[in-house]
């Protein structure tokens, strides 16, 4: 139920309430970006028909980096 | 898309943890968590590392009870049209399951989402249609955002949505199990942040990670309060920076606030946990299918349901059994003829580990 799928934000209707949202596998669904502030090239966590949070790309490529300094952190 | 995937942090992990000897027991309360630990044999690895994680009250299908289950048969009965998700169409309530009304013959309709179900109401204005709105506050927004966008007349949900922190509150002071730890849910965290967490390690001293659903989150995510423990600490650490920040998701909380107030709810396998559900305001009580309905709903109400005889799903609710150690696991209860909803739903423990059984 709390299952959301990531996916990019392909195109935004003109009326700001639903955007084309491709799931990186020939899947392209409407979902709802109300609840977000999001832009064409975003990626977006999409639940029940709605994006409900975009993804920090920043944060995301850098996690594995996180990861690895919490690990050495630990260490000391 | 990001990939996750290191096999040399993954192993650095494993590795560290089984050096510190520890006999730890953590709980998470999201079904997509569960999915993750079982697929990818996280939960027989880390059990073999001192870890033991088991599944809380996390799976909306789930927690749901026989009442609402047969507030909505009754609702079907009546000739109501009813639009739910795929997984609350299977799950028995006292009498029978929305898709027993379905193959005798009543209008029950599965859906992706509200706006389906609104769609639905739309282009049938000779039906009454009723949305079964169950999910957590990842799902709670939603449903308010539905209901904001005046949806017509004929259209209502039963509100069914329920708020985590008061089931995280609840079980630790029910007592019934060691929790060392809990692992928060990253998609409800992405709605409320962090900070409603707060209080559960500051008032009974559990640590806690909110974590997301790639194998290399969770195990992180499994070190992290693994570390906070070995150090005597107990606070909320964020896993999931990439979707989750402190504050959440400030436009989707106004909106659940516009929409809803919190009232006292009843979880299956639970007692009644104050301020723990969603119930629509009185401003939108024309879309309330309690309200609207009541007099169709009265014999339900002051009524008790019996649970599904021999259903072990309380209990697992609880924490206090794993799937396997149900005696109807497998035998009597499967996917294809399930007699509880964790066997039913897809976040289910008992679905899951089903699922996999034949990898492990």
């Amino acid at each position: 139920m709390c299952l959301a799928i990531p996916g990019k934000i392909m195109e935004i209707e003109k009326n700001n309430e639903h955007a084309i949202v491709d799931y990186g596998d020939g899947t392209k669904r409407k979902a709802n970006v109300t609840l977000i502030d999001a832009k064409v090239g975003d990626y977006v966590l999409v639940h029940a028909g709605f994006a409900i949070e975009v993804l920090n790309e920043k944060e995301a490529q850098e996690t594995l980096s996180l990861f690895r300094e919490i690990l050495s952190m630990e260490e000391k | 898309m990001f990939s996750l995937k290191d096999k040399k942090i993954s192993n650095e992990i494993v590795s560290k943890i089984k050096k510190l000897d520890v006999n730890l027991r953590f709980m998470h309360v999201c079904g997509t968590h569960q999915d993750t630990l079982v697929k990818h044999g996280l939960d027989v690895l880390l059990k073999d590392c001192g870890v033991e994680i088991g599944q809380g009250p996390g799976c909306p299908v789930c927690v749901t009870t026989p009442k609402e289950i047969e507030e909505i048969i009754s609702l079907s009965k009546n000739g109501k049209t009813i639009a739910s998700f795929g997984d609350m169409i299977n799950v028995p309530g006292e009498t029978q399951s929305l898709q027993n009304m379905r193959t005798n013959g009543y209008d029950v309709r599965t859906v992706y989402g509200i706006e389906d179900a609104v769609d639905l109401a739309k282009k049938n204005k000779d039906k009454d249609v009723v949305f079964m709105a169950v999910g957590f506050e990842t799902t709670a927004p939603t449903t308010a955002s539905a209901l904001l966008k005046n949806p017509p007349s004929n259209f209502s949900i039963l509100s069914c949505h329920r708020t985590i922190p008061s089931a995280l509150k609840t079980i630790i002071e029910m007592g019934e199990i060691k929790i060392d730890g809990l692992i928060e849910p990253g998609h409800v965290s992405t709605i409320i942040g962090t900070k409603p967490y707060d209080f559960i390690s500051k008032k009974y001293n559990v640590p806690q990670v909110v974590a997301g659903f790639e194998p290399l989150d969770v195990l992180m995510a499994v070190w992290m309060l693994v570390q906070q423990i070995e150090k005597g600490e107990a606070f909320v650490q964020n896993e999931y920076t990439r979707a989750v920040h402190e504050k959440g998701n400030l436009k989707a909380q106004q909106i659940i606030n516009k929409v809803f107030e919190a009232e006292d709810i009843k979880w299956r396998g639970f007692p009644v946990i104050a301020g723990s559900g969603l119930e629509l305001q009185n401003k939108f009580e024309e879309f309330d299918a309690r309200k609207k309905y009541e007099d169709e709903l009265i014999d339900l109400k002051n009524k008790e349901f019996k649970e599904p005889e021999g259903c072990k799903c309380g209990e697992l609710l609880r924490g206090l059994l794993s799937s396997r150690q149900c005696p109807l696991f497998g035998q009597t209860c499967t996917p294809s003829n399930p007699v509880g909803p964790c066997m039913v739903s897809i976040e289910g423990s008992c679905n899951i580990e089903y699922r996999y059984a034949k990898k492990r």
